[in-house]
């Protein structure tokens, strides 16, 4: 198996929302149980089905099963398994999980541990919140059967059993010094679930349990990870994917002080030594020539017109993805037929943290331990041991925090490396990437193109609707089965472009290109481009019939009153329809992505001389159903738009002759803090299921800033980012 | 490779590491304090920031060889207990995410309210415009030196 087999994507797992089971088994009762776990809780401690660890001081410490990237979800887990245990919030804390997926596994993602595609919250629901049942159950047996009394006379408050008759109470802390847990943990019907309306820890703004230690540097990240005996190790990796070493010249290498050896490995020279600067230096003193590649030749800027080109050809049908109805006759019989091309280019995570990895290997080969902040725990855990040809149970793994994830995380392309140079030096090896490395290794959102139609009757009305969309296939790169188990249409990158538009004909039509660019998810993925196009087009499509764009969109959405909601609650929370300041304008935007629904507006200024597009202000409204935290849902927010923002405004990956041509954040820019907009953001309340907020307005961005910019100059850009200088030249 | 002596978080400390040595690579791997962190290497990012004699400098361009017998303040020093105005307001405004730039900034807004008590919000952001945060903690730090301001 490859590593990439053992990929999984990330939508690859959404189907039926399964039934609330309630009965199963926690397995690994009492081995779930990490070292952390003991370490955190520090004392006579008692494990309760793998999640909650009480110590007899009351304190209680909750195995979060999610990576923490800022999503903040280490907080947000715990608090829905708090909630429903009946904890006192102020004793609770929080450490990584085991890759123990029989026990914390995610069952909307195949039931691995790993976090991906805005799924953990909607994810872990019921999971969370039977674990926090459970506990709570067995606390309440003991104290029924110390007091013998029936279990039925008893109640919770925070971390404290009450038997009303009798007036007594004890603390859980006090019950887990005597309590047993029974080998089976109890079965929890939906009824023995708190509603909502009785929630004392849910819905409020608890500070997150990460924050203190992101303050003062205590914090472990994966590159902060020091290990007995380890040496450091960096990569020369091919600048061209898939090529391989030709020749190597290490005469100046081991002259360096620190330096130890180099490896020449198929596709990179590992460079080790005793110190960072060491193996950084060594890799500016290596010369490696290479050979072949699978993009070698690749101009990225030439393809993108091929890929417009080859949308806009009729004669080529795509892939049809949530076809409705006739799409194709609709438009050929259409009184009239509007029609654009939009453009993405490639975008690099940028996450902070450059990709790093620290492991050792026991002498015989077939065991090790491994230190990383990872979305993908079980993935780093199977591949592992897949690569020494050993079983998953043979590696031990340590989450750390990670310094950025945004979909890079997910991707394991360090192990191999890592394991391979910890079995040549048998030393521990902590394997950095320089920034350099980082963005050559990108890899990158795929670049697309869409063909938009819209076919019009004689009043106006939008009576079809096709959208054919040109790019690679993030799943074809990552994992070419799972796209072939798809039939084709890759869930990553179509993501976004089917819409809830009621439009009697409508398609989105995928045609995969084949240029062997390394791709991965980025966040929100195919919402962020196919988001873009689908809004502006809209616009245009508004433009042409004179319809108010609102106006059209709130007709397309009358029968789905959710969408309806986050519109109008969007319109008043940025007073819609007031006429913008001199010199600036106003965009409109809707998204329903990872089942969360939001809406948008934005207010832009445009520097005419250079061309510069400047965000003031970000209005949106967002649904994403029973809210854990509000002030996450608000910082994600915040987070999303200027995310979202920095790739409307100014990113770009080029490749040329195959390389990427960027190389740190001097040539590839991401927002700062001067051309940040200010950013209001309003919780419309539902009762509905939890579902994603760390990818949902983000896919926003990108119609937002178009329409504004069309309602500013009547010029409609179609090319994302929309860099000065393009906005110059469109306007010239 | 002879060895030299730091004044590090008030501690006179020695460091054996060529004289070329990024301060960031003595402060993170030799010393152990990893709360300053490697983002770019090349000062375009801020995540490396720490205070020589009192002044953010990015630490990935300074070399030991420049700093020896000067005063060297890391994330971990900025004060006794994690309660500097500014560590307080960051967890008052919760600020940080990811969290991975969050030393740098804070290192970057000390010397800012050091020198300016009562900052401008167009001061604020002049001052940490050099400093990354790809989450997007911006507005967030903006109010969190604003209430470090007023509360300091």
């Amino acid at each position: 198996m490859t590593e990439h087999d053992l990929n999984l994507t990330r939508r690859g797992f959404v189907g039926g929302s399964a039934g609330l089971t309630f009965t199963f088994a926690v397995g690994g009762f009492m081995t779930a149980k990490s070292d952390d776990v003991m370490a955190a809780a520090g004392k006579t401690a008692q494990t309760i089905g793998g999640w909650v660890t009480i110590a007899t001081d009351g304190s209680i410490t909750i195995q979060a099963p999610a990576a923490e990237m800022g999503q903040g979800v280490m907080t947000g887990i715990p608090m829905v398994i708090a909630e429903e245990l009946d904890a006192d919030w102020s004793k609770v804390s929080a450490v990584f999980s085991p890759p123990d997926a029989k026990t914390f596994g995610n069952p909307k993602l195949g039931g691995i541990v790993y976090t991906v595609a805005s799924k953990t919250t909607e994810g872990y629901w019921d999971k969370a919140r039977i674990a926090g049942a459970q506990a709570r159950r067995v606390l309440m047996q003991a104290a029924a059967a110390r007091w013998n009394v029936p279990l039925s006379e008893l109640k919770t408050e925070a971390s404290t059993v009450v038997h009303a008759p009798s007036g007594r109470k004890m603390g859980y802390g006090e019950i887990a010094s005597f309590a047993t847990v029974p080998a089976e943990m109890p079965a929890i019907t939906e009824a023995d679930l708190k509603k909502p309306a009785d929630y004392r820890i849910l819905g409020q703004s608890k500070p997150r349990l990460d924050i203190a230690s992101k303050t003062n540097g205590s914090a472990s990240y994966g590159i902060d990870v020091q290990v007995p005996g380890m040496v450091y190790a960096t990569l020369l990796k091919t600048p061209i994917e898939g090529a391989e070493v030709d020749t190597v010249d290490a005469t100046a290498v081991l002259k360096i002080p620190g330096a130890l050896q180099t490896v020449r490995m198929k596709d990179a020279v590992a460079l080790v030594g005793t110190s960072v600067e060491s193996v950084f230096a060594m890799r500016d003193a290596v010369k490696v020539t290479w050979k072949g590649g699978a993009t070698a030749g690749f101009d990225s800027v030439k393809a993108l017109d091929e890929y417009s080109a080859r949308a806009r050809k009729t004669d080529e049908k795509g892939l049809a993805y949530h076809p409705k109805g006739d799409a194709d006759a609709a438009l050929a019989k259409a009184a009239k037929v509007i029609s654009a091309t939009y453009q993405a280019d490639y975008v690099y995570h940028a996450q902070m943290e450059p990709m790093n990895m620290t492991a050792v290997v026991n002498a015989a080969g077939d065991e090790a331990e491994i230190w990383t902040g990872t979305q993908g725990p079980s993935i780093v855990v199977n591949v592992a041991a897949s690569i020494l040809k050993t079983k998953p149970d043979k590696i031990r793994f340590h989450q750390q925090y990670l310094g950025g994830g945004y979909g890079r995380r997910a991707q394991v392309d360090l192990l191999p490396y890592v394991l391979q140079l910890a079995k040549e030096t048998k030393k521990p090896v902590k394997l950095i990437w320089t920034r350099e490395q980082d963005v050559k290794s990108a890899k990158m959102r795929p670049m697309t193109a869409h063909y938009m139609q819209a076919g019009l009757d004689d009043k106006g009305n939008i009576v079809a609707w096709k959208h054919k969309l040109v790019g690679e296939a993030v799943t074809g790169y990552l994992a070419p089965a799972r796209l072939e188990a798809a039939k084709g249409l890759d869930p990553l990158t179509l993501e976004g472009a089917e819409h809830q538009y009621a439009i009697e004909n409508k398609v989105v039509e995928y045609v995969r290109e084949r240029r062997g660019a390394p791709l991965a998810a980025w966040r929100s993925i195919g919402a962020g481009y196919n988001k873009f196009a689908v809004e502006a087009f809209l616009d245009e499509v508004a433009a042409e019939t004179r319809t108010d764009p609102v106006k059209l969109r709130l007709s397309l959405l009358k029968d789905d009153p959710r969408a309806t909601k986050i519109i109008e609650e969007c319109l008043a929370l940025s007073n819609w329809g007031s006429k913008p300041a001199d010199g600036r304008a106003y965009g409109f935007s809707f998204a329903y992505v990872v089942g969360t629904p939001s809406a948008a507006v934005i207010e832009i200024s445009l520097d005419r001389k250079s061309g510069a597009i400047r965000a003031h202000k970000f209005w949106s409204t967002v649904d994403p159903g029973i809210v854990i935290n509000p002030d996450i849902v608000i910082s994600q927010t915040e987070s999303n738009v200027i995310y979202g923002i920095s790739q409307m405004l100014k990113e770009r990956m080029t490749l040329a002759k195959g390389e990427v041509e960027q190389s740190n954040f001097s040539d590839y820019e991401v927002l700062r803090m001067s051309e940040t907009p200010e950013i209001v953001t309003k919780i419309v309340h539902s009762t509905h299921r939890p579902t994603g907020i760390g990818e949902v307005a983000l896919p926003l961005i990108g119609g937002a800033v178009s329409n504004a910019l069309f309602a500013m100059t009547g010029k409609r850009l179609r090319h994302m980012p929309f860099t000065p200088e393009r906005v110059k030249a469109a306007l010239a | 490779m002879a060895a030299v002596m730091l004044t590090v978080n008030g501690k006179a400390v020695s460091v054996n590491a060529e004289p070329d040595t990024p301060l960031l690579w003595v402060v993170r791997e030799h010393l152990k304090l990893t709360g300053t962190k490697y983002g770019c290497g090349v000062a375009a990012c801020g995540a490396c920031t720490v205070h020589v004699d009192g002044k953010a400098v990015r630490s990935c361009q300074i070399r030991l060889s420049q700093v020896t017998g000067r005063k060297i303040t890391t994330i971990e020093g900025l004060s006794d207990k994690g309660d500097h105005p500014l560590q307080k307001a960051w967890i008052a405004e919760q600020v940080p995410q990811c969290g991975y730039c969050q030393s740098g900034q804070i290192m970057q807004a000390a010397e800012l309210l050091a020198k300016t008590k009562a900052p401008t919000r167009d001061q604020i952001v002049e001052h940490m415009d050099g400093n990354i945060c790809r989450c997007g903690t911006y507005p967030r730090i903006v109010r969190a030196i604003e209430r470090a301001a007023k509360e300091a």
